[in-house]
């Protein structure tokens, strides 16, 4: 039962960072139905920043709060800008051309971030350095819950939370859906549709920057190709969801951490990997549309 | 597929510019390189960069200590010594490609390298069938050297390092039940995983679970949780430093308490700076301590210090000894011929190396002792040493 329980932990700890990069994909797709593959890139460069902002503030002598705090931030902004950049340079200039052009360009965009990191950063791992160091550990007799975790956790919740009130509740969250729902007739209401996907990606790539500081501060190893295979999965998770449904990516983010963890923990730990492509391909069999996706008919 | 495609261009490219000769000059003139013709050339693969670079850079290190010594000392044979050194990217692929572009195109007479088992494994049957003599510095795995007759090593291998490993669980720390976490995909860490587990379980131990991870992986809470549930007297890390660095402090949070033990894998700078405080009171056996008083010793490690800054680890020191053997068995050579250094390398005998007294026997394994350092303190201390 503590085991139970401990791999539940550990699941939800896991799946809450994979819920933030889900939610990039997954507002990306909603406007502008393209798959961002560069996004797990851009998830690698917030951990960057977040590693280059800590060296220049010296913050791995003084941990705090606050220098966590900054540095998420610092990871955000640099990342909503990365965000903005591609999308401008890579990604208006074909917004008439057909949706492979797009795709293409997104793995394009992809390759070069990872190849520009190593040239950049190097391909050897970093360590990134201690930002918050929270006295002890909470522990429920054998239950050992990491205050980093729960710190991580909460910053993503905090963050969803944010997400979901800028979406629902505010003029540009309006226009986002608008546009999500027909880009032509957003414009003929008057509706700036290239500012407001700006938005979207720039939000999108803020969300991924913060997942790369809290992957830091719980998995202290951070390199140019980390955000290949956790940007498939969360593209996977995105899926599970019903990709273009915000609330969809957290719940198929939490039950893909959830599910590696006791794979991991109970069966076979070498296909962890394979795990979020085997639900890949079953989602796709059975039910294309993901958990919480609403099936368009296309009219002509 | 065209992702794979792209990537294995880009990779081909990337290498090809990587291969940098760091042709070392006598110290004090301060002239270039002698012409091609009058140089011995030896080709040197590492990791340079990658999941596990300080094995590469230290290993780098030792090697290009030692040819500047012998440089400074008038070479070999009346010729310097030219080392050409071709980074892998800690991919065996690519170190198998590197060992093949050292000897059809760069033209070398013998080969020193690798760290990591897995890619010694890629390169021995290369060398061997290009008839190049081959030294790893530091790969433990007994398979490397049963390639052929062409390959030696300057370490100890998998069944004595596993076997001393085991030997002082049992003995020392008392350990009934033991835990291991492996790295599947580290050639090295599975065979002193098998070693261990039939010598602890021979020892009238028993292997209470044996979980697997696969190298690249950061998070190794749900193996710990079930390793945990276990209650395991200790845990046998088998893997490099990057992954037991972070399994430690995983370890620690879970509230897991029992000695970590692992082999010559954990031996980087890095381990501390990843693992930190979670790594206290855990022990690895290496090949070499920093503590040994021996002359010879002392006079490395203060060559060492004077040159790069820091103390040479135990994959440093024994890509000098890697160097120095080879370069004992080119003196020795009538022509330094690549054939004729096969032949005095299988003949070394009681050389005096930084490692301890090595004699290559009829296997081309060294007959050595290792040393079991412990972590105290973020310190890294002399316990004891293991006799061959």
């Amino acid at each position: 039962m503590v085991e139970l329980i401990q791999h539940v932990i550990n699941g939800l700890s896991l799946g809450s960072i994979y819920a933030l990069i889900a939610l990039g994909y997954t507002m990306v797709f909603g406007i502008l139905k393209l798959i961002n593959f560069a996004h797990g890139d851009v998830y690698m460069l917030g951990a960057f920043i977040g590693l280059y902002c800590a060296r220049i503030f010296g913050f791995a002598e003084h941990p705090s709060l606050g220098a966590l705090a900054v540095t998420i931030s610092a990871a955000m902004v640099g990342c909503a800008a990365v965000g903005f950049l591609i999308e401008r340079l890579a990604y208006r200039p074909l917004r008439r051309a057909p949706r492979i052009n797009l795709l293409i360009t997104a793995v394009g965009v992809s390759l070069f971030l990872e190849f520009a990191g190593q040239l950049k950063f190097g391909s050897s791992p970093q360590f990134f350095p201690e930002l918050y160091k929270p006295a002890g550990s909470w522990n429920f007799g054998e239950i050992r819950i990491n205050p980093l975790q729960v710190t991580a956790f909460g910053i993503a919740i905090v963050l969803m939370g944010a997400l979901q009130f800028v979406i629902f509740r505010t003029r540009l969250g309006r226009a986002m859906r608008a546009v999500s729902f027909n880009r032509d007739h957003a414009s003929l209401m008057g509706i700036p549709t290239d500012r407001v996907i700006s938005a979207t990606f720039m939000m999108g790539s803020a969300l991924a920057g913060a997942a790369g500081v809290l992957v830091g501060l719980i998995y202290p190893k951070i390199d140019p190709l980390m955000g290949v295979m956790p940007g498939l999965k969360c593209f996977v998770a995105a899926v599970l969801g019903g990709i273009g449904n915000v609330v969809g990516a957290v719940v198929g983010a939490l039950a893909l951490g959830m599910a590696e963890e006791f794979l991991v923990g109970y069966w076979a730990p070498t296909y962890r990997d394979a795990l979020a492509f085997a639900i890949l391909i079953l989602v796709l069999l059975f039910k294309p549309t993901g958990l919480f996706g609403t099936r368009s008919t296309e009219k002509v | 597929m065209l992702l794979a495609a792209t990537t294995l261009a880009l990779g081909a490219t990337a290498c090809t510019k990587r291969a940098v000769p760091t042709a070392v000059a006598p110290s004090g003139t301060g002239q270039p390189i002698a012409a091609a013709a009058e140089t011995i050339k030896i080709g040197e693969v590492g990791s340079m960069t990658g999941e596990d670079a300080t094995f590469g850079e230290s290993s780098h290190q030792g090697v290009e200590l030692a040819v500047k010594e012998i440089n400074a000392a008038g070479g070999l044979k009346g010729k310097q010594v030219e080392l050409i050194l071709m980074d892998d990217q800690g991919k065996p692929e690519e170190a198998a490609t590197s060992v093949t572009k050292l000897i059809t195109q760069n033209k070398v007479s013998a080969i020193l390298g690798e760290v990591a088992s897995g890619r010694s494994l890629a390169m021995a049957p290369i060398a061997q069938a290009y008839k190049v003599p081959m030294i790893t510095p530091s790969s433990v795995d007994s398979r490397i050297t049963e390639q052929g007759d062409q390959i030696f090593r300057v370490c100890f291998n998998t069944p004595f390092h596993a076997g001393g490993l085991m030997r002082f669980a049992t003995e020392h720390l008392k350990a009934k039940k033991a835990a291991i976490l492996r790295d599947v995909k580290n050639d090295y860490s599975v065979s002193m995983s098998d070693t261990f587990a039939a010598g602890f379980k021979k020892a009238g131990g028993e292997i209470v679970i044996d979980q697997v991870y696969s190298a690249g992986d950061v998070d190794f809470k749900s193996q710990l949780t079930a390793i945990r549930a276990k209650k395991p007297d200790v845990i046998f890390l088998p893997g490099y430093y990057t992954a037991v660095g972070l399994i430690a402090r995983q370890a620690k949070e879970l509230g897991i308490e029992v000695p970590l033990i692992g082999g010559d894998g954990w031996d980087s700078p890095k381990l501390l700076e990843i693992g930190g405080p979670a790594l206290n009171g855990s022990y690895f056996t290496t090949h070499f301590s920093a503590e040994d008083q021996a002359p010879l010793v002392q006079a490395f490690i203060s060559k060492y210090k004077a040159a790069y800054n820091r103390a040479p680890d135990a994959i440093a020191a024994l890509g000098y000894d890697a160097m120095q053997v080879l370069a004992e068995a080119i003196r020795k050579s009538a022509t330094g011929a690549s054939g004729e250094i096969r032949d005095q390398l299988a003949k070394t005998q009681d050389f005096a190396g930084v490692t301890g007294k090595i004699t290559i026997d009829q296997n081309r394994n060294p007959v050595k002792s290792a040393v079991v350092l412990k972590i105290e303190d973020g310190k890294i201390k002399y316990q004891r040493t293991i006799a061959p």
